[in-house]
């Protein structure tokens, strides 16, 4: 320390070259956040696969399971569940993507880009956007890998349910983010926040097994949850039945969950300090 | 957007009666009270105090990253409530965590940076170059942020937020937690960069040292406010003066020497305040022993900003440092 001194400045100020920031609008904005959030993922692309492993298991080791008990034959199973694991891909891998905001609030880096001139909401946007990639490279790989096993698609009902389950990922991915912002130092309260929901949402959309022989109350529950619809027109779309009234259903659940979750999400990182 | 009029003056920060209050408990807690600031173009001003003083507080809505309770600041030119984007387009901001993500690259987060404030492609990448060279990152430009030191990760914050050549950077507590050569290393890339650009460096820092060598000016800051404003020469000379230590062979030859010349006595050792203690030093030797009080020992200490601290507080810094982090803006109370 002892062999620096005070650096008078010997640049006069109006020599200087000038702050090169401009002005930018929303779009740019939210393009800059999806681009940083998504290097990591194109420089380290089998992070989309680790988080394969939950969704796999489930169809390789409840799907069996469901097989003996409804004792149908395996292609007719599968063209039951997989929608239903396409689902799941879509709600897991969003309700914990919070982590990384909170993650990103604790070390600073978050902090940093509060400082930065970028619009609050393209903050928040390009994050929840960013969420779909993964989803779709999931989604496309659960449905390849049922393929073998009898499980049936329609090209262009894939294409189709896997956009529903995008706009879904983008409004569930900003109720993440959200509940991250609401949280702020305090982890736990993230993921008991994030545990308490996350299964009884799981259990209630009939993703698992068919609600139709439950109780009342779990049916008039599961007509509650979003994800009951988006599961009904998977099953639609992934058969190729564009004109099922599922469809529908499910379509309006995704822009709903959208809608709100982006609201709410904007909202909470507008009031971030 | 509409473009406010800059105030063209040589005055980079303008603060009148900033005040932060955050509620806690049932009653309200002044984390800054009613503070003014003025920094000129170019200045290095350090400011100086313990954990809890409110230095990060004031930053903090001095970047526009927490709305000011009451109180009005101008910053870079631009208004901090009322063209925060204007404030965030001119001035460099690091913080007291790591700017960049974890499992970010680091050259990946200097070109989202050049991104974010309006730089284009071509543009970026030439900076997050210039940038990577002159904070020695080459060897790391590739790396995660999470896999590098923490003098590393420090310069990859300070690159970030040069990127846009902010006329004005906060740097808040800079070198804590650093090893003292990785400490060394930061202030020297610091002090070129000021050299060569001539941006004005507002940082807070309770590191003694730091603020006494590097800083023109510094401001003192306790319990919310600012007690003292003035170069660490200045500070010295008028708040603490240098301290004379005089030793003799019997405690009965002290006392007699402290009833001369005054000071503190303790045992065989008596001590004095003086100002120009080079130079009272001798005369009091001289005048002592022409009295027949013979000094077997003496010393002459120049004040530190410790000594100017303890004068205005009756507390000493070294002890504060010392004390637990408290101050972490996680750490406090979310505002209403």
């Amino acid at each position: 320390m002892n062999t620096i001194s005070p650096a008078a400045a010997v640049v006069d100020s109006t020599e200087r070259q000038a702050a090169s920031a401009r002005p930018t609008g929303f779009a740019h904005d939210t393009a800059a956040v999806f681009v940083r959030e998504s290097r990591p993922l194109v420089r380290d692309p089998f992070s989309v696969v680790f988080s394969l492993v939950q969704p796999l298991v489930f169809l390789g080791l409840f799907g069996p399971l469901l097989v003996g008990a409804a004792g149908g034959d395996v292609a007719g199973t599968l063209q039951w569940f997989v929608p239903g694991i396409l689902v799941m891909v879509a709600l897991f891998g969003t309700a914990s993507t919070g982590a990384n905001l909170l993650f990103e609030m604790q070390t600073g880096s978050h902090e940093r880009t509060l400082v930065a001139p970028l619009s609050r909401g393209a903050l928040l946007v390009g994050r929840a956007l960013k969420d779909v990639v993964p989803l779709v490279i999931q989604g496309t790989i659960v449905v390849l890998v049922a393929v073998p096993f009898g499980f049936g698609v329609d090209a262009a009902g894939l294409i189709a349910g896997l956009a529903v389950l995008g706009v879904f990922g983008v409004g569930f991915g900003a109720l993440s983010y959200s509940l991250a912002l609401a949280c702020r130092n305090r982890d736990w309260m993230f993921w008991m926040v994030h545990q308490t929901l996350l299964f009884p949402l799981m259990i209630l959309s009939g993703m698992l097994l068919p609600l139709d022989d439950g109780p009342e109350w779990m049916r008039v529950v599961a007509a509650a949850n979003p994800l009951s619809y988006l599961v009904g027109a998977e099953r639609a779309l992934l058969a190729g039945d564009f004109g099922d009234a599922d469809v529908a259903g499910g379509v309006v659940a995704a822009i709903a969950t959208c809608a709100v979750g982006l609201a709410v999400g904007v909202r909470a990182m507008r009031r971030a300090r | 957007m509409p473009r406010k009029t800059v105030v063209m003056t040589n005055q980079m920060i303008t603060a009148r009666g900033l005040t932060k209050t955050f509620p806690a408990k049932g009653h309200a807690v002044e984390a800054v009270r009613s503070v003014d600031l003025d920094v000129a173009d170019g200045e290095l001003v350090a400011f100086l105090g313990p954990n809890g003083a409110g230095k990060s507080t004031t930053l903090r809505m001095l970047t526009t990253l927490l709305p000011p309770t009451s109180g009005e600041a101008t910053v870079a030119g631009c208004d901090i409530s009322r063209d925060p984007a204007g404030v965030r387009r001119r001035i460099g901001y690091v913080g007291q965590g790591s700017s960049g993500g974890h499992t970010q690259r680091v050259r990946d987060e200097l070109h989202a940076q050049g991104a974010f404030y309006g730089l284009g492609r071509r543009e970026t990448r030439v900076r997050a170059e210039e940038l990577i060279e002159s904070l020695e990152l080459g060897q790391v430009a590739n790396r995660q942020v999470q896999s590098l030191s923490g003098g590393q990760k420090r310069r990859v914050d300070i690159a970030l937020g040069l990127i846009h050549r902010p006329e004005l950077l906060f740097l808040d507590e800079p070198s804590t937690g650093l090893d003292p050569h990785s400490r060394a290393n930061l202030w020297d890339h610091i002090v070129d960069l000021r050299r060569a650009n001539g941006t004005t460096i507002f940082l807070t820092t309770h590191y003694l040292d730091e603020a006494d060598q590097l800083a023109e000016r510094v401001m003192v800051m306790d319990h919310g406010a600012v007690i003292a404003d003035d170069t660490a020469w200045a500070l010295k000379e008028s708040l603490a003066g240098d301290r004379v230590t005089l030793t003799f062979a019997t405690a009965a030859d002290a006392a007699s020497a402290a009833s001369r010349i005054g000071g503190e006595l303790d045992g065989v050792v008596v001590s004095v305040t003086a100002h120009g203690g080079d130079r009272a030093l001798p005369s009091y030797i001289r005048e002592l022993g022409d009295a027949g009080l013979v000094v077997e020992a003496a010393t002459h200490r120049r004040p530190t900003l410790d000594d100017v601290f303890l004068a205005l507080t009756g507390r000493s810094l070294r002890e504060e440092a010392a004390a637990p982090e408290s101050a972490v803006p996680d750490a406090q109370p979310v505002p209403a």
